[in-house]
């Protein structure tokens, strides 16, 4: 089998990123991992009825949500993202608990009421657009905001990321199309993170064509494929793409190659997969060898992190749950919540 | 005097030019055309799009969570099927997030029959657009209805989709039903219709006209009667309301109700109809199974059943896979004047 990291541009990074931001993102990838492994044991207890998450996508999503210009309305980035995010969330500053109560499906959950799966956050309040289980959808919808994002004048772009088999719906090809219109291009970057896998499906099974990311330069796109496994490094680079299509209000293409480490879902076990590349040990390695952190530090941060959310998951389990007329509520809204004016 | 379509833009200046729309877009919507049927001609934030049916939804709801107004058009409803998922995600958008977000669009696009459109431009989509919650569906069927829900669309917080009978295009109001504020048919022609030729230079005129939201969930009351009713809507209610007039001198008196607003739906005023007929016949062109006049039906039965005079019927399109087009074959297949007024006397002599 190919590994993840094969024949793509080297994944050491050549530049350094200060101890503090280091350390900072160390923590945030052993909390957003602790935090999907909490949620499948929940799920394996019978505290919800699917898992589905991104351990194995933390090195790529810690610093996604670190690099977001976070904020509401179209001077702020947008996020449309896929059900493997939930880290790039965290690292915005979402509290985890509210990960747990969508798990447990509580009327405390604050992305869905207790309506949608784990892993489909919704914040409003940081651009963060519901995520949805049809794939593909959300690369439909990020020209619309990137329209406004340009129309605001600000740096804000479109943000959107899906994974690799999804490519093979047509919202993709929409995106490319909808964001290079010749004399409309927009501050959309296209995302795809490839674990060289839909569910059971090799990639290689079903797709010629020798990089996703190849596709955009049919379109005049910028692109490039990375290595999603060092966080520095994806750092760097998210931080220069990211740059470029909030200077340029221009798209640009990312494949970005991760890790699945626990399968497709709960429906496929949820369990650790041991032959794919772990970013996690991977760091905390290059950690200790820079002498910022001491095992024994990390190993005490992971058993704190781990009771932290063992004590929330039990609260998290007597919350409420939606009572059924709760189910007939928002179908309309009768105020326009995301009427937007500059200085709102 | 002005034509539905020339309602529906003059409605959609006023949405640019007092109620905030940002965009009005889709194929072949901009300058220099202005949409095949013209409904986008001369106005200022149209632009046409490429030619992707679920990329104009995805891009409408995208610019709708963005704080826009995104008026997008689906040039023929017949291509509209490939968005059903987008439409339902736009539809669920508020519901799913328990609230968080809103989706205020519009989505507008022009259905049904009687243009000799053939397979692929015949299609009706009330049938499929009243199963997608969350959406409010509306179907003019005068130039000023027509005017006054897409007002009323425009500023709605949830996403509303526009049904345009594409055979009413061109059809005048009837005397008494003018937008106010409109000026004669041939001034307003000239003031608000595109010069033949070189358009470059053309700049329209818009007439004054008024805020007239024609609110949703509200029927027309297109003609009263006693003795049975009759629930239409779209290029429908030209055809009931003639089998009305036909079969006045039978004294038959047919009350005649366009519902207009789909979702939702004038019940009150279908309930004291059905009440004091006990006799009721929907009439749509959309095919007949899994159709909106059978939900229709299926709630007369459950809340009217003991006062009902006759079983309620429904009148709908043949269930096949198009609208042929040769004469013999739309007739075939799409409810006919004479039908109706057939079913009507039927349902009206009809004997508990
Ligand atoms: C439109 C659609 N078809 C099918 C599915 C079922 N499904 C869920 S995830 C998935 C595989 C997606 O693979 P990929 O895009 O590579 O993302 P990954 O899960 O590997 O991150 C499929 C087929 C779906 N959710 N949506
Ligand atoms: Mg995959």
């Amino acid at each position: 089998m190919q590994t993840a990291t094969a024949a793509i541009p080297s994944s050491t990074s050549k530049r350094e990123l200060p101890k503090e931001t280091l350390l900072q993102m160390h923590s945030l990838m052993l909390r957003a991992r602790l935090l999907e492994e909490r949620l499948i044991r929940m799920q394996k207890q019978g505290d919800g009825y699917f898992w589905i998450g991104g351990p194995g996508e933390e090195a790529f999503n810690i610093p996604f949500g670190m690099l977001v210009h976070k904020g509401q309305g179209p001077e702020f980035d947008y996020l449309h993202l896929h059900y493997r995010s939930n880290a790039v969330a965290l690292a915005m500053g979402a509290d985890p608990v509210d990960f747990m109560r969508q798990m447990k499906n509580t009327a405390s959950d604050p992305f869905s009421r207790g309506r949608n799966f784990a892993g489909h956050p919704s914040i409003r309040k940081w651009n963060l657009v519901p995520v949805s289980s049809p794939i593909e959808v959300q690369y439909a919808m990020a020209p619309g905001t990137a329209i406004a994002n340009k129309r605001a004048g600000g740096k804000g772009i479109s943000i959107v990321t899906g994974g690799d088999a999804g490519t093979a719906e047509g919202e993709f090809a929409s995106c490319m199309i909808w964001s290079t219109r010749p004399g409309n291009e927009l501050p959309v970057l296209m995302v795809v993170t490839n674990n060289q896998f839909g569910i059971s499906t090799p990639a290689a099974t079903q797709h010629g064509e020798q990089r996703i990311s190849d596709r955009g330069k049919a379109f005049g796109m910028r692109t490039a494929t990375i290595d999603g496994q060092d966080p520095e490094y994806v750092y760097f680079q998210l931080q220069e793409v990211m740059e470029y299509v909030r200077r340029e209000r221009k798209p640009f293409l990312l494949e970005v190659m991760v890790s699945r480490l626990y399968g497709h879902s709960s429906s496929s076990g949820a369990n650790f997969v041991g032959d794919e590349f772990d970013c996690l040990p991977a760091f905390e390695k290059k950690l200790e060898e820079r002498g910022y952190l001491a095992r024994k530090d990390a190993d005490d941060m992971r058993a704190a992190i781990t009771q932290e959310y063992l004590e929330a998951a039990k609260r998290v389990r007597e919350e409420a749950m939606p009572p059924q007329e709760d189910a007939f509520t928002h179908v309309f809204e009768e105020t326009n919540h995301v009427a937007w004016k500059k200085g709102n | 005097m002005s034509t539905m379509v020339q309602a529906v833009r003059m409605a959609l200046h006023v949405g640019e030019d007092r109620l905030g729309v940002t965009d009005i877009f889709g194929e072949d919507v901009g300058a220099p055309l202005g949409g095949v049927f013209t409904a986008t001609q001369g106005l200022k934030t149209t632009w046409n799009s490429p030619l992707d049916e679920r990329g104009l939804i995805g891009t409408a709801i995208g610019l709708a969570l963005a704080g826009q107004t995104p008026v997008a058009e689906i040039q023929f409803c017949d291509y509209a099927f490939n968005t059903i998922d987008l439409l339902k995600l736009a539809g669920g958008m508020a519901w799913s997030s328990g609230g968080d977000w809103n989706c205020p669009l519009v989505v507008m696009t022009p259905v049904g029959s009687g243009i000799h459109g053939s397979i692929y431009h015949s299609h009706s989509f009330d049938a499929q657009a009243t199963r997608i919650p969350g959406w409010k569906v509306v179907m003019p069927s005068t130039p000023r209805d027509a005017y006054g829900l897409m007002l009323s669309a425009i500023v709605d917080p949830n996403p509303v989709m526009v049904l345009i009978p594409k055979a009413l295009m061109r059809v005048k109001h009837a005397a008494g039903e003018e937008i106010p504020g409109e000026p004669d048919e041939r001034t307003l022609s000239k003031m608000i219709d595109a010069p033949i030729g070189d358009r470059s230079q053309w700049v329209p005129q818009w007439p004054a006209t008024p805020d007239l939201f024609i609110p949703f969930g509200k029927a027309r009351m297109v003609r009263e009667g006693e003795h049975v009713t009759v629930v239409c809507y779209g290029r429908m209610v030209r055809e009931c309301t003639a089998a009305a007039e036909i079969l006045a001198p039978e004294g038959i008196s047919v009350e005649v109700i366009d519902l207009r607003s789909l979702h939702p739906y004038d019940w009150p005023m279908l309930t004291a109809s059905i009440r004091k007929t006990g006799r009721v016949l929907y009439v749509n062109e959309d095919t007949e199974i899994t159709n909106f006049g059978e939900h229709l039906i299926r709630r007369t039965v459950d809340e009217l059943f003991y006062e009902l005079q006759a079983p309620p019927k429904l009148l709908a399109g043949a269930h096949l896979p198009g609208i042929g087009l040769a004469d013999n074959l739309e007739k075939a297949s799409v409810p006919q004047r004479d039908g109706i007024v057939d079913a009507l006397r039927a349902l009206a002599r009809h004997e508990p």
